[in-house]
């Protein structure tokens, strides 16, 4: 433990009479909030990385016409603090955090190109991120006068001239690949520079499935922002939808029933199984293992079904709304879920055995990929990524919310290698460990309602925080003065870890990367919003 | 090498046996769908599929059709890498704007007739995204488009449906 509190630290210098900082309270779910000016935006990320803090997203806010509010979220191992400043002007200005803080990076221009914010110090400059050639470069989406519909009904062009860094010198060679891969996947554009087979760099070039889902939200209602969350990315349909209904609930003081917070975890925890599996087999399938997919693709199909009769849906979209869940179990649910539980642990006993210990998979995955600890938290990755880096975090554990407050955890699951095999290997320990807490949940189910009405209250603002499959998910939620959505930011895990593909891939060979970016997995959808 | 024989043989034949009610279904539309294959597109059906924005779901279950449950390659039906080698185009997501250059390359790249077919509401019809400054609604608003299977995302048994459909669709 401890003896000095970092959180603490930092709002004590941050409220010092230089700085000025003023505790604010208008955002529920979050224990410490902080306003303050935005002369010193720059001064709050250096104070923020002395304290040795994770920086967990930044997204700004537009309030009207003029001022723009900026958020950003630091991370202790057991705690958060919120912070926000207010910038108006023609372009509105701030320090940048990426100098200190390199995983904001695409956070910060993602701000850029739909609000208009200049980060000054950015070490990128202005060079858009999730714009392309959709609106101009002075067209913000996420401003309030900008029409949904957007004022360019003609053929959008490709982004033929986005700038790519690139590296010369003899031999050195540039692989394009994407944005249609040959894969069923979704888009996204790599650029390689290699050398015979090596990588030297990688960049990563997203935002083709931008479908501007932050502007979708405004103007909803509670459940129609839930709906909205379900399809952020659909692998983490319960993640996302599960932080936004934290953040409406957290905003409008709903208390939700236990029973409905047992669900949820159910829920989550199905999820978390189902893609786990998903993953395992797609990392054998990167390397022509095609027993390991073709095994793996059988246990996700059961679950999946299990998933159709039980909660509605296979993917397990629209099962939670605000206040709630949607659909009750039926009595003869719990152990028939059980049961299930127990063929999938039987056949997982025998499949991950092979899977550990199979030599022509071992040298495949060992020592390929290594992600070094310290990059992960500099870049400020989360779940599995930063797991199978060292990082023992996970905020079931060290940031419990209910009902994982009530359950019994295990010690969270940490490896230290930080390769392939390692992110594998996390994935698999998870399996074990969602199984089990899916036995707690059904075996403690409390008895009673599943939702309870959320009365919308104007102009307050929450923040959801739950542990996805991928990592912590954030939803922030700002209501209007009708109660109506006026903001919503989904922040996936996916900002944090799809950096760090560029970085644990520099060394290793070309036909090494799917099996790389599997292991990775970054959400396309999650992110290009 | 044992370890891996002995799981596949307790793991037996999975693909789906037809005594489960859904699994009739499968069986007599994958008959179905074999006839069509083999009668249009000399017994192989060559499927390229594009993500135009999709939040990811319709791919989760496309991918489905792999598994040994559907195994989808015993009818014939397989996706290839290249739209070159394509028969059909399978788009799914409401089209983004950032995506709609791409996806009109892709759909000139392939040969003809060039099947399209639309999966999953946002294909459809825009589902929850709709038109918007980022995405053009519907993928017949870009490419033209021959058959639709609803749902989000469709299941894999709808897709299979809807690729029967396709197949049925006269193009004479
Ligand atoms: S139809 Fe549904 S599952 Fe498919 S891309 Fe659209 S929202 Fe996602």
């Amino acid at each position: 433990m401890n003896v000095t509190d970092p959180l603490a630290d930092l709002q004590g210098l941050l409220t010092a009479p230089g700085i000025g900082a003023t505790a604010c309270a208008g955002v529920a779910g979050v224990e410490s909030c902080l306003a303050l000016p935005a002369a010193h935006w720059g001064l709050l990320a250096e104070l923020a990385a002395d304290a040795g803090l994770r920086h967990a997203g930044l997204w700004a806010d537009a309030l009207d016409e003029e001022r723009l509010r900026v958020q950003a979220l630091f991370a202790a191992a057991d705690g958060y603090l919120l912070a926000q400043t207010e910038v108006t002007g023609a372009p509105p200005e701030l320090a940048s955090h990426t100098p200190l803080f390199p995983g904001v990076d695409r956070l910060e221009r993602h701000a850029q190109d739909l609000l208009g914010v200049r980060f000054l110090g950015h070490p990128r400059g202005a060079v858009r991120w999730t714009r392309h050639q959709a609106w101009p470069e002075t067209a913000h989406p996420l401003r309030p006068d900008f029409p949904l519909a957007g004022d360019h009904p003609g053929r959008t062009p490709a982004d033929g001239d986005y700038p790519i860094v690139r590296l010369q010198g003899n031999g050195v060679c540039e692989v394009p690949v994407g944005p249609v891969h040959a894969g069923v996947i979704a888009p996204g554009h790599f650029r390689f520079q290699v050398m015979g087979e090596d990588v030297l760099r990688l960049e990563e070039r997203l935002g083709y499935v931008h479908k501007g889902i932050e502007k979708h939200a405004v103007g909803r209602d509670a459940a129609g922002l839930v709906r909205l969350a379900a399809r952020v990315a659909a692998d983490s349909t319960v993640a996302h939808a599960w932080a936004a209904c934290q953040a409406l609930e957290r905003a409008c003081d709903t208390e939700v029933p236990a029973r409905a917070l047992y669900l949820r975890a159910l829920l989550a925890e199905r999820e978390r199984v189902a893609n786990h599996l998903g993953d395992i087999g797609g990392i054998c399938n990167d390397v022509g293992f095609g027993f390991g997919q073709s095994q793996c693709a059988l246990l996700r199909e059961r679950w999946q079904r299990d998933n159709a009769s039980h909660f509605g849906h296979r993917l397990l979209m629209d099962t939670l709304v605000p206040g709630g869940v949607v659909r009750d179990l039926d009595p003869a649910a719990p152990e028939r879920l059980i049961q299930a539980n127990g063929e999938l642990r039987r056949v997982l006993r025998r499949l991950f055995d092979i899977l550990d210990d199979h030599p022509p998979l071992n040298d495949r995955l060992l020592t390929t990929g290594i992600l070094a600890q310290g990059t992960a938290r500099a870049l400020g990755c989360t779940g599995y990524v930063a797991k199978a880096s060292g990082i023992d975090h996970d905020l079931r554990h060290h940031v419990p919310y209910a009902p994982y407050d009530r359950l019994r955890l295990e010690t969270a699951v940490v490896e230290h290698e930080g390769d392939v095999a390692a992110r594998m290997r996390v994935r698999m320990r998870e399996i074990h460990a969602s199984l089990g807490l899916i036995e707690q949940l059904l075996a403690a189910l409390p008895e009673g309602a599943i939702a309870a009405p959320l009365t919308p209250r104007p102009e307050a603002s929450g923040l959801g925080l739950v542990e996805g499959w991928r990592g912590e998910s954030v939803a922030l939620v700002r209501l209007d003065v009708a109660g109506r959505v006026a903001r919503y930011f989904p922040r996936d895990p996916s900002w944090f870890n799809w950096p760090a593909l560029e970085h644990l891939i520099l060394g290793n060979i070309v036909p090494d990367f799917p099996v790389c970016n599997k292991s990775v997995n970054g959400s396309y959808s999650g992110v290009d919003l | 090498m044992f370890r891996i024989l002995n799981q596949i043989v307790r793991t037996g034949l999975r693909t789906e046996p037809v005594a489960r009610p859904d699994a009739a279904g499968l069986e007599r539309l994958g008959i179905e769908l074999r006839r069509r294959v083999d009668a249009r597109f000399g017994h192989s059906l060559a499927i390229r599929q594009v993500d135009a924005g999709s939040c990811g779901g319709c791919e989760i279950e496309i991918h489905a059709l792999a598994n040994a449950y559907y195994d989808l390659e015993r009818f014939g039906i397989r996706f290839c890498a290249s739209p070159r080698h394509a028969d059909a185009l399978l788009v799914t997501g409401p089209v983004s704007r950032h995506m709609e250059q791409a996806l009109r390359r892709t759909w000139r790249a392939m040969p003809a007739p060039k099947f399209v077919i639309a999966a999953g509401d946002c294909a459809c019809d825009g589902g929850e995204f709709g038109e918007s400054y980022a995405s053009c609604g519907a993928v017949e608003r870009v490419i033209p488009v021959d058959v639709r299977i609803p749902g989000c995302p469709p299941t894999p048994l709808q897709l299979v449906e809807g690729l029967l459909a396709a197949l049925a669709q006269d193009r004479d």
